[in-house]
């Protein structure tokens, strides 16, 4: 395939321009530790991004993924504040298993309940939220009642590399494994590209959608120990919004919202552009109110560019058919 | 041929008593008498009308919603209308525009986000969700640009009629009669009118309506549009009645509408629904909160309720259909298949 002409390629070129356009304001701006910074600011959304992209690529949607996100993490939390003896290595495993089951009901609903993952995932979305509340009863628990195993875990670093962002791009590694080379990966696009067709061929339908929700909810328990360890604070409204950035980062990194198409590359190219928007904001003195306009006008743009480029792509399929 | 008679009239009666509109009604029987027995002022004439002022703007909402989700859409940038459209009227107060020009804006300014959506997604041709999400975030981030962390709250006097005012000596809110007319503006338009039939028709299959001549990307943009004019009606209430603007105004009620619109039987693949269970479930809603209200239940508490009756109000018609065939039907579905077989069909 032609280098060029690659969503990923495009990505990379603008990321470049992004950063001298922002170094030519504010020439502070280009240094490596920041960059450092930026990336370990990224590493969360990199991971949930690719959760989101495996549900966007069945033609789904997942809204619940900050809820979940918050209130894996606010168990982690509590359970840390309460039990301090307990190992870290055990609470990253739980946080894992509680993402998980909050994905897996989501994946019941949506699979076996036949309900459509918007409405699922809306109303998850609220229930998650208020569970959190009911379990944490509204308080926060903030950096002193956490132990210092579990608050310093992002900040080890190893060779100058944060266990933050090696444990992003472990999962940006597997998933890549899991999506490019494995049948189930295959599955998980056959699904979304062609629905009919997919069931022909004899793929479990139902075995995917739930398995999409699943593994995407098992990548936000784990964000949300991370989460809430970064950010030394656990609170009822962690994250919230963080949803609409997931889904900004998969549809400025190509993934089509109808689903069938995207690669774990542009997803993590689209949520490192945005990553440097938000971190630029400051830098160049533009109010951080401004993030939330600039990201809905990005993802409007983006559908935009993707459905014109899908369309004008099929005119193309066509006309080579004619010849 | 009596007796075929009697059984037919008797399967009405239980096909009544099964019809979603039927059931919802009984429960919101059931949770007025919960109600009343929580709290000794609850069916009072002057309290009742009062408390509809917490639901009347998202009732307004949901109707245009009923058209947006039996054509197949969805639009969930509805709450963010809200706050885009308040803070115009907001900004404009503070220019010295009194409370005609301020409606103005306010519905021109839904009129025009609707619009924006509309226009977006059936001309390019991409899914709705995607583009209300995009809008979600885009329309809210133009509050927050224009407000920060400041707030609007200087609004003239006349303009607090709207969302706290009542009609004459009657006792009834003028917000409540603004939602009945435009209640019967709806159903005449969905249920007595060509346009009302385009729309399920669209709903159930919007190829065909394409190709039976219905502009199909016309009557969904009309739909947007309503949607977008509704919520800045409900943006004027609301502001009217809570008087002051902050970005975050409205937060999450396109869960709620949503969930309204499903709860009242419209199906959220398209092509099925009516009015009035939407109305009797903006009912439900409305007092099923008020009452958890009486019992002290958190808002955060009761989004969890929202939320799981959302799903449920899904999961349930599945599970009443098949529960429906298997007692009622199933002998009948035996004989027509025999019959089907004979017949050759």
């Amino acid at each position: 395939m032609n280098l060029i002409k690659r969503r990923e390629f495009t990505l990379l070129i603008l990321i470049i321009i992004q950063i001298l356009l922002i170094t030519l304001r504010a020439p502070r701006f280009f240094n490596i530790s920041n960059f450092r910074d930026i990336l370990d600011d990224t590493a969360i959304l990199f991971m949930v991004a690719i959760g989101q992209m495996l549900v966007i690529l069945t033609s789904g949607i997942d809204l619940s993924v900050a809820s979940s996100l918050a209130f894996s993490g606010m168990s982690v939390a509590l359970l840390n504040q309460y039990h301090p003896e307990i190992s870290v290595f055990i609470i990253l495993f739980l946080s894992i298993i509680i993402g998980f089951i909050l994905g897996s009901f989501n994946g019941l609903l949506v699979a076996y309940g036949n309900i459509p993952p918007i409405i699922t995932t809306l109303g998850t979305m609220s229930i998650y939220r208020g569970l959190v509340f009911v379990l944490s009863k509204g308080t926060w628990v903030s950096a002193h009642e956490m132990t210092d195993s579990f608050r310093l875990f992002p900040r080890i670093h190893v060779f100058g590399i944060s266990s933050l962002l090696i444990i992003s791009l472990v999962v940006i590694i597997l998933f890549s494994i899991f999506l490019y080379y494995t049948r189930t990966g295959r599955e998980i696009y056959g699904v979304g590209g062609n629905i009919t067709a997919a069931q022909y061929v004899g793929i479990n339908l139902r075995k995917i959608r739930y398995l999409v929700f699943a593994l995407g909810g098992g990548i936000c328990g784990l964000s949300g120990f991370l989460w809430v360890a970064r950010y030394a604070s656990a609170q009822s409204d962690t994250a919230i919004g963080f949803e609409l950035q997931t889904i900004a980062a998969c549809v400025i990194g190509g993934t089509s919202i109808a689903g069938g198409s995207g690669s774990i590359m542009g997803v993590v190219l689209g949520a490192l552009f945005l990553g440097i928007i938000k971190n630029a904001l400051p830098v160049i003195n533009v109010s951080p109110f401004w993030q939330m306009f600039i990201q809905g006008f990005i993802i409007i743009v983006a559908i935009i560019i993707n459905t014109v480029m899908s369309q004008r792509n099929q005119q193309l399929i066509l006309k080579k058919r004619e010849l | 041929m009596a007796d075929k008679n009697k059984r037919l009239r008797k399967l009405n009666i239980t096909e009544w008593l099964m019809r979603w509109e039927t059931m919802l009604f009984f429960i919101l029987v059931l949770i007025i008498i919960i109600n009343s027995r929580i709290s000794p002022y609850f069916l009072n004439y002057v309290n009742i009308m009062n408390t509809t002022f917490n639901f009347t703007e998202k009732a307004i909402i949901a109707l245009p919603m009923i058209f947006v989700i039996i054509c197949g859409d969805i639009d969930i940038s509805v709450a963010s209308i809200i706050a885009l459209c308040s803070v115009f009227m907001g900004l404009a107060s503070t220019f010295g525009v009194q409370t005609g020009g301020l409606v103005l804006i306010g519905c021109l300014t839904g009129i025009a986000a609707g619009f924006f959506n509309g226009i977006i997604i059936t001309r390019l041709n991409v899914p709705a969700i995607a583009v209300t999400i995009g809008s979600m975030s885009l329309f809210r981030g133009i509050a927050y640009v224009i407000l920060g962390d400041k707030a609007f709250t200087k609004y003239p006097s006349s303009f607090a009629f709207f969302g706290q005012g009542y009609l004459g000596n009657s006792g009834i809110p003028f917000q409540l009669v603004l939602f009945a007319v435009l209640a019967i503006f709806f159903a005449i338009i969905l249920h007595r009118t060509t346009l009302g039939r385009k729309i399920y028709a669209i709903g159930n299959n919007p190829i065909a309506s394409r190709f039976s001549g219905i502009p199909v990307a016309n009557v969904r943009l009309l739909n947007f549009t309503l949607t977008g004019f509704c919520s800045g009606i409900a943006s004027i209430l609301l502001t009217s009645r809570i008087g002051s603007t902050r970005p975050n105004i409205a937060e999450g009620w396109e869960l709620e509408v949503i969930t309204t619109v499903v709860l009242g039987g419209v199906a959220i693949t398209g092509g099925k629904g009516n009015i009035l269970g939407v109305i009797i479930s903006i009912f439900l809603l409305g007092f099923l909160r008020f009452g958890m209200g009486l019992v002290n239940v958190p808002g955060k508490v009761m989004s969890i309720v929202s939320g799981f009756l959302l799903i449920i109000a899904i999961l349930l018609p599945e599970f009443i259909r098949n529960i429906r065939e298997r007692v009622f039907l199933g002998k009948e579905k035996i004989r027509r298949g025999y019959k089907d077989e004979t017949s050759g069909v």
